[in-house]
């Protein structure tokens, strides 16, 4: 069975590393130290650590920390990262600006696309 | 909003590949890329590719991303560059964001073949500039002409690390090191060679402690790692460098699947996030169909194929072809994907140690560990073996799939037989010609023409060389080994280069006879 979100399930105390103030989501400037302590605090999958830190969403929206945040949380939690739910993944998927992804209410005003 | 037969994300080869078989087949296929040029990573791999004929062996990645573009081309197939999908939602409707716009499109099926992303790797310094992915070294090197750095330590033996190792080689870095925390190479023994030859240095069992800098990368310290991974104190090497190149493996760029509510599964033998597929790359939700290394990382030889399967496939689903046909094509494909995926670097044994070659033959400890071959350890290879006048010296030692060495020699003095993964055979009773034909075909630049003794106490060794400038006749310098360290002086006798050796330029250099086995790179130094 998935005891990922056991939460009666008591993790051992949270322990300073030397390494805690590496840097792992570099977009939104996340360190290692500050995702361990949040395991700690109750987030317990990626879209709870996600939505308390912000990690991954920046600018490459994760494509470079996602792995990593991951992995970081397993060991935290002292399971396999492949038994982590990955974050939900949404529109849009790449960055875009706002007054971009507004131009969507336009296609449907002139009724037809790009040509 | 337009609707089409069969949109497809990514005009990478398995995207391109699925796109042509499609639109031949009479269906309407726009392909969405969001780069600026399409032909994913073809157009940044200048290495002839490995395989058989069917699978575009011998060609340059680059020139195999063309043809791919010409196909499409003239089968109708619709490329939008610039064009970033940015969902993936119900009944297979696409935002797409071009330009400052944004716009709608339905598919009666979608293929997703976006790829994959460079993974990272920790460690204090990794955010300095200077730190950079594989890829990222390919793209400045090869799309845009920029030298990344002078001097680079490649993190990862795998056939990325190696290759652009290589790349850097020639565009004119030093690469100082090559560091594996794996206790043996990852990838193509004939890659690391190449490498090795050169003079690179191979640690493996080795990692990054740390990046230095203020501003930017200005070294780098590694160390030994003990089977655990955890550094061994004592055996830390400090390298001054300006960049460090990270090839730590890819991730499936799988989220559109995800969106579109695909069943997922987090399969490490596949790189991470991947679709459940069945056989013709279908994904759960019918009409959703994927293909290349979002759906598991391999090479993009079978990303290829995966796309002509998927193209067909959807062919078949929408009605543009019956099933008896459909069968028919994807068992020639089967039968082409299949050659791919065997020997020792198949999917199926990755993670496991081998021993011994598929003839019995006990492989290269010295290659899986320093990335070359010993010298006390090439005789016992099919390939290798001893003649008066020029013959082929075959210096591949595993089994991967490829063959184009034994079609390409006139007098069929190389075989390897209908199994594609048996290493190749020096054909006792063959007459070379000394056409060179074998040594540029040769993708992992593993053959070498040598006549051994030329009557006068000298030998020749004709050697691949993708270096410019080229040294031209008559220049002393010194030859190499397969580990990188001189052996001797040598003079280059000729440089031959021909349409037909595809830019792989033929150098012959002269040594005294008894280094005729062990020269096998030329360097221009002072002798």
């Amino acid at each position: 069975m998935n005891t990922v979100n056991d939460r009666s399930r008591e993790l051992a105390p949270f322990v300073p590393s030397p390494d805690d103030d590496m840097l792992i989501c570099r977009c939104e400037e996340i360190t290692k130290g500050e995702i361990r302590k949040a395991v700690h605090e109750g987030m317990w999958t990626m879209t709870e650590i996600r939505r308390y830190l912000r990690t991954g969403m920046g600018l490459c929206q994760g494509q470079t920390c996602a792995k990593l945040v991951k992995a970081i949380v397993a060991r935290e939690l002292g399971v396999s990262p492949a038994e982590l739910e990955p974050a939900t993944s949404r529109a849009p998927m790449r960055p875009i600006e706002m007054r971009i992804f507004a131009n969507e209410a336009n296609e449907a005003k002139e009724g037809q696309d790009d040509e | 909003m337009k609707r089409y037969d069969l949109i497809i994300v990514g005009a990478g080869p398995a995207g391109l590949s699925a796109a042509v078989e499609a639109a031949r087949r009479g269906l309407a296929v726009v392909v969405f890329d969001e780069n600026e040029k399409p032909g994913g990573q073809l157009f940044k791999q200048i290495h002839k590719f490995f395989g058989s004929k069917e699978h575009r062996a011998k060609i340059r990645g680059f020139n195999i991303g063309a043809q791919l573009l010409d196909e499409a081309d003239k089968a109708g197939v619709e490329v939008r560059l610039n064009a970033t999908v940015i969902g993936l939602y119900q009944d297979k409707e696409i935002v797409v964001k071009t330009g400052e716009k944004i716009c709608h499109y339905k598919g009666d099926a979608v293929l997703i073949a976006t790829g994959a992303a460079e993974n990272m790797v920790t460690f204090p310094g990794w955010t300095l500039p200077g730190v950079i992915g594989a890829g990222a070294a390919q793209t400045m090197m090869n799309l845009h002409g920029v030298r990344p750095g002078k001097r680079v330590l490649m993190l990862g033996s795998g056939n990325v690390g190696l290759v652009v190792s290589f790349q850097l080689l020639q565009c004119g870095c030093e690469v100082v090191a090559l560091v594996d925390a794996a206790p043996r190479v990852g990838g193509y023994g004939v890659h690391a060679s190449k490498v090795a030859r050169t003079g690179v240095p191979f640690y493996l069992s080795h990692t990054i402690v740390a990046a230095e800098g203020e501003e930017c990368v200005t070294g780098v310290t590694i160390a030994e790692v003990d089977s655990n991974f955890a550094f061994i104190t004592g055996t830390e090497k400090h390298f001054d460098v300006d960049t460090i190149c990270l090839a730590v493996g890819l991730s499936p760029m799988s989220q559109l699947l995800k969106m579109a509510g695909c069943q997922m599964e987090d399969n490490p033998k596949r790189g991470g996030q991947t679709p459940i597929c069945d056989a013709l790359g279908m994904t759960s939700v019918a009409g959703i169909f994927a293909a290349g290394d979002v759906s598991g990382i391999e090479e993009a030889s079978s990303a290829m194929i995966e796309g002509r399967m998927a193209g067909i496939a959807v062919a078949h689903y929408l009605g543009y072809m019956d099933l008896q046909e459909r069968d028919r094509e994807l068992s020639a494909l089967n039968g082409a994907l299949d050659g791919l995926r065997q020997g020792m670097f198949a999917p199926k044994n990755r993670g496991q140690v081998i021993e011994k070659t598929e003839e019995g033959i006990a492989v290269s400890a010295s290659l899986l560990k320093k990335g070359f071959v010993a010298d006390d350890e090439i005789e016992r290879f099919p390939g290798v073996t001893h003649r008066t006048g020029v013959h082929p010296v075959i210096e591949c030692t595993q089994n991967i799939p490829c063959n184009p060495c034994q079609d390409t020699c006139p007098k069929r003095c190389i075989s390897i037989g209908s199994n594609i993964t048996s290493l190749p055979i020096a054909v006792a009773d063959a007459d070379c010609i000394n056409c060179g034909m074998c040594v540029a075909s040769c993708s992992g630049q593993a053959i070498f023409l040598v006549d051994e003794d030329c009557g006068d106490g000298t030998a020749t060794v004709t050697i691949p060389y993708e270096f410019l400038p080229l040294p031209a006749e008559g220049t002393m310098g010194v030859a190499l080994g397969r580990d990188g360290k001189r052996v001797c002086e040598a003079a280059v006798v000729s440089v031959k280069s021909a349409k037909a050796y595809d830019k792989t330029h033929l150098l012959t250099m002269r040594v005294p006879k008894a280094f005729a086995m062990k020269a096998r790179f030329f360097r221009c130094e002072e002798a």
